[in-house]
Order: structure tokens, then sequence, then C-alpha cells
């Protein structure tokens, strides 16, 4: 059997849930005093995801290196949806590697598929060249 | 001198809320002064998601909550000026401001919104001993640095103060590949979300110390290091307990003040348990025709409620315009007065014949309230009763009033809010 503590998200109180395992699957949860905290808990001990928001440097246009166009404005990403958390920091790398090529719109993909999570990176924000 | 009907002093999530609201109340000349160099504010530099669940039922990223509002703007075809900095409110509601390409201007409103936001608490007012080196920042001014310009402020990393802001920037940082060594916070309890604490924080093993301040700051040229100590009941350090952290950098999150120069060179009155104006339940400050929304009128904790509140003053602010809002006499205010536990009301008056038929009065409380009840009083008579599981500084908290209920008291002057055991 094993253990594990968590604090609850769903409100201010952050009831401290335990909640005990037993071969990959939820035996029992304690301490939470919703059915918000039972829900979360159940979820997070199991595959906890988390969505991923950064920011990438934009550059003028799409045959443009960083090299040749120096220090660029950037534009806000996320990804499209959430994706498990141990995958964050594979994510992260692949994102402090991206430029993306103006213009951008909300909602563009940045990259596909990031870090092999079957999830798009897309940007959150309008970037248009003047 | 040009005229307009409405002119909003800030771009943000209130200006651009109240405007929108405004011109949907029929108001055709509205005008939005921006100072930087686009519209939505703050919100631009807040790129992780969780705004705009109320509003929108869905989790935006701060960007994408303020696209939406620009669009609402744009689509409406009103009036902004960027890069345009307001310089002086007279309380003839006439606005001076300026910019490169119009120079000084002066403008003439029928009504002014006050949409100016706040302003982090800085170093100086915290009394930090030390000397003033390089790699101190506001976690809002590192949260620009990274998101927007793209600079790293530093590679070791103290925050002190547990604000959202400050808890938000532990992440980022630790994402972007520097070593967040805590979050040091002086109160016993967080000022940040609970969602906050657990997923910017416990996800990366940040500690958070509860009870906890910075009490030196070691470097000369560029910060070193901090000492850590823990302190008593009363804020005071406890000798002994001083602990030292290496770092580059520190990070302030110690709390928002409202920016409201421009409202008291026009004579408005500050509460000053908010810094913000005291308004009516319309938004209306003390001087007629002049209204505020937003932070700069209280710190809120979702942007979701300053866009509601944001187009109520736009609504009302449009029905000045058209000379619609009534002017009860003075004497027939009813004042709200926050007792016990609550810190502050918005709005501290209500003209019971002008109310719409719910107000919604917002307030903060004290410290941490369990199983206490939001008690709500007309003279002896407790109006509303109401159980809350807990509530905390860093929440919001709302009593709704209705106006049928008011009327049915004659000659009421005040209604009491209070937070109480039972």
């Amino acid at each position: 059997m094993e253990t594990k503590e968590l604090t609850c998200i769903g409100c201010p109180m952050g009831c401290q849930i335990t909640v005990e395992m037993e071969n990959g699957s939820v035996v029992s949860v304690k301490g939470n005093s919703c059915k918000i905290g039972n829900n979360y808990a159940r979820r997070e001990v199991v595959s906890p995801m988390r969505i991923v928001t950064s920011s990438v440097a934009v550059l003028p246009h799409e045959n443009a290196t960083p090299e040749e166009t120096g220090v660029y404005p950037r534009v806000s990403v996320k990804t499209a949806s959430d994706v498990p958390k141990s995958k964050i920091m594979d994510v992260m790398d692949e994102i402090k590697r991206t430029y993306a090529a103006a213009p951008v719109r909300i909602g563009d993909v940045i990259i596909h598929n990031v870090a092999g999570t079957g999830v798009d990176v897309v940007a959150t924000k309008d970037y248009f060249v003047n | 001198m040009n005229s307009y009907d409405i002119v909003i002093v800030g771009g943000g999530p209130a200006g651009l809320a109240a405007a929108a609201a405004a011109r949907d109340a029929g108001c055709e000349h509205i005008l939005i002064l921006e100072r930087d160099s686009e519209l939505g504010g703050i919100l631009n530099q807040c790129i992780h998601n969780g705004f705009g669940l109320h509003t929108f039922k869905q989790e935006l990223t701060g960007p994408e909550y303020a696209a939406r509002f620009v669009e609402q703007v744009k689509a409406r075809g009103i009036e902004y000026k960027l890069n345009t900095m307001v310089l002086d409110i007279a309380a003839d509601r006439t606005v001076t401001a300026m910019n490169r390409s119009d120079g000084m201007m002066k403008i003439s409103a029928k009504a002014v919104i006050l949409a100016m936001g706040c302003r982090e608490r800085p170093r100086g007012a915290l009394n930090i001993p030390g000397f003033r080196p390089a790699g101190i920042f506001s976690a809002g001014t590192a949260q620009r640095l990274v998101n927007i310009e793209g600079y790293m402020p530093g590679k070791r990393v103290v925050i002190l103060g547990s604000g959202d802001i400050g808890l938000i920037m532990a992440r980022r940082m630790t994402l972007e590949g520097a070593k967040v060594l805590c979050v040091a916070e002086l109160m016993p309890y967080s000022g940040g979300l609970k969602r906050n604490i657990v997923q910017c924080l416990n996800d990366y093993d940040i500690p958070l110390l509860l009870s906890h301040t910075v009490v030196d700051i070691k470097g000369k040229e560029r910060v070193e290091g901090v000492t850590i100590a823990q302190v008593d009941a009363h804020n005071k350090p406890i000798p002994g307990t001083e602990k030292y952290y290496e770092c580059d950098t520190l990070m302030l999150s110690t709390g928002l003040i409202p920016e409201n120069e421009l409202s008291r060179s026009a004579g408005i009155e500050i509460n000053p348990v908010t810094s913000g104006p005291f308004v009516a339940e319309d938004f209306e400050t003390s001087i007629p025709g002049i209204f505020a929304c937003g932070n700069v009128l209280h710190v809120h904790d979702l942007v979701d409620y300053v866009s509601e509140e944001a187009g109520r003053a736009g609504q009302a602010a449009a029905a000045f315009v058209a000379g619609q809002l009534q002017c009860g006499s003075p004497d027939d205010l009813v004042h709200v007065i926050a007792k016990g536990g609550v810190r502050y009301t918005v709005p501290t008056t209500i003209d019971v014949e002008r109310m719409p038929e719910k107000l919604i009065v917002r307030f903060r409380v004290s410290n941490v309230y369990k199983e206490h009840y939001i008690n709500v009083y007309i003279g002896d008579t407790r109006i509303i009763h109401q159980k809350k599981r807990i509530m905390a500084p860093g929440e919001m908290e709302q009593a709704i009033l209705r106006k049928a209920q008011m009327q049915e008291y004659k000659d009421i002057k005040k209604v009491i809010i209070a937070v109480e055991p039972e």
C-alpha cells in the first residue's frame, strides 16, 4: 500500500488529502471535505496534467534567421490542452528553441506535437509587422 | 479643445469593458487614453492561464482574455490613443494628456472614467536594510522582462511575498531555467490562491516559508545573497532564526496599490483602506461625472470581477452623459459600514432609488476566517445571514443587496456588513 499527500486546489480551504493506492489504483481518499476534493485527488494521483504557458521570439518573416535579424519581440504561447506534468520540462526545452515567423495570429500552431505529447503549442496573442 | 462624451483613462481590462458597455448603453463619442503601445494593460504580460472562468466559462491566458475585449472595442469603432500619458484631470472634467504626434492636448469630457489600474509596492516601502544593488525586482517588472521583452533577470532567485504574481513568477523563472530557492511570506498565511501554491510551488518543490521575512540584503553592485528570518506574532524577526541564501536576484511580491495620483490632484476623496476613490453604487466618485473601476478602485483577485464592475461603471457614465442619472439629496444616501472582520466595502454609499434590483457589494476580510458568517444589518435587523466555510484576505467576498428589501425600510441611514462567528 502506497500513500500520497495532496493539497486540494478546489477552493481556499486547501484540504490536506491523503490518498491510499495499491497497484496504481486508488483505494481510499481521506481528508477532503467535499466532492471536489475527492475528484481532484483521484485525477491528480493517477495522471497529473498541466497547461504549459511561455513565450517565443518572433522573426519578421518566414526566411529570417535569428542571427541576421537580432532580437525581436515575443509572442505568448500555450499548450492547446494539458500535458502530463512529467513532460513539462521537455515541452519547455522545445519552446525555448523555437522562433515564430510573423505575422502570428491567436490560435496559430507554433509547434506541432510538442515533445511527443500529441499536443500543439499555439499562440495566445496576435503579432503583426507594421 | 476636443470634446468627447466620455474619456476613459487607461486601456486595460477595466477601461475596455467600460468603453464597450458605455457604447452599448447608447453613448457615441468615447475616447480611451492608454500610455502603453498596445491595449490590454497588465493582461499582456500575464501569459499564464486561468482567466475568464466566470465571464467566458473557459480558462484563457491573460493576452487571450484581453484580446476578447480589444475586439469588442474595435468592433464598436471606439476611438483610442496609444502611447498617450494623461497628466491631469480637472474637477470640471477637462483632461490634459500628451503624446508624440498630438503634443499636449486638452480634452473636455462630459464624463470621465478612471481605469488606471495599480502599481506594485516597491522595496522602498518595505524597510529592508542593506545597499541598493542591482538584482532587486518587483515580481511584475520581472514578469514583463521575461514574458514580453525576453530577458532573464537572474539565475538564483529568492522571492519575498506570496501574492499571486510572486507565485506565478516562481514557476516562470523555474521553467526558464533559474533556481528559485524559496518564497518567504511575512504573514502566517499566503496571500495567493491555493491553486497557485500547488501548481507553481509544490509542483517544482519550491519551499514556502510562512512567517518569514528578508532581514538583510548582501551585495553592493549586484545582489549576492539575502538573510531570511522567522518572525513572531508581531512580525518582529526572532533572533537566532536567521538563514543566509546565496542568490543573485530578489523578487518582491508584496502587494498592489491603486494608482491614484490623478484622482487625488482632481480632488477626489480617497478611501485610506483601499487607496482607491470612495464610490457610490454606480461607481461615481466624490466628483459628479467622474467614475472609477478596476484596480484603481480596489485591487481585485479575479479579472472577471473587474470586467463586470467596469461594465456597470460604463453604463452609469453613459446615463450621466444622457442626463438620466438622477442624483438624490446627499442626506438620502445610505452608508455601507464595514465592521468586524470586513476591511472595506465597494461601494461605500447607496442611493436606494437609483440602485439596480440586485446590487453586488464587494469586500475583503482582514484575516482567515473558518466557519464564519457574512451578516448584513439594517438597524437591528439582520437581512443577510450567510455561512462561509472559509474566507481569506487574498480573495474578494460579496453580499447581494436587494432593492425591494432596502425600500421596505424607511429613513435608513446605514447598512452594516460584518463577518461574525454566528
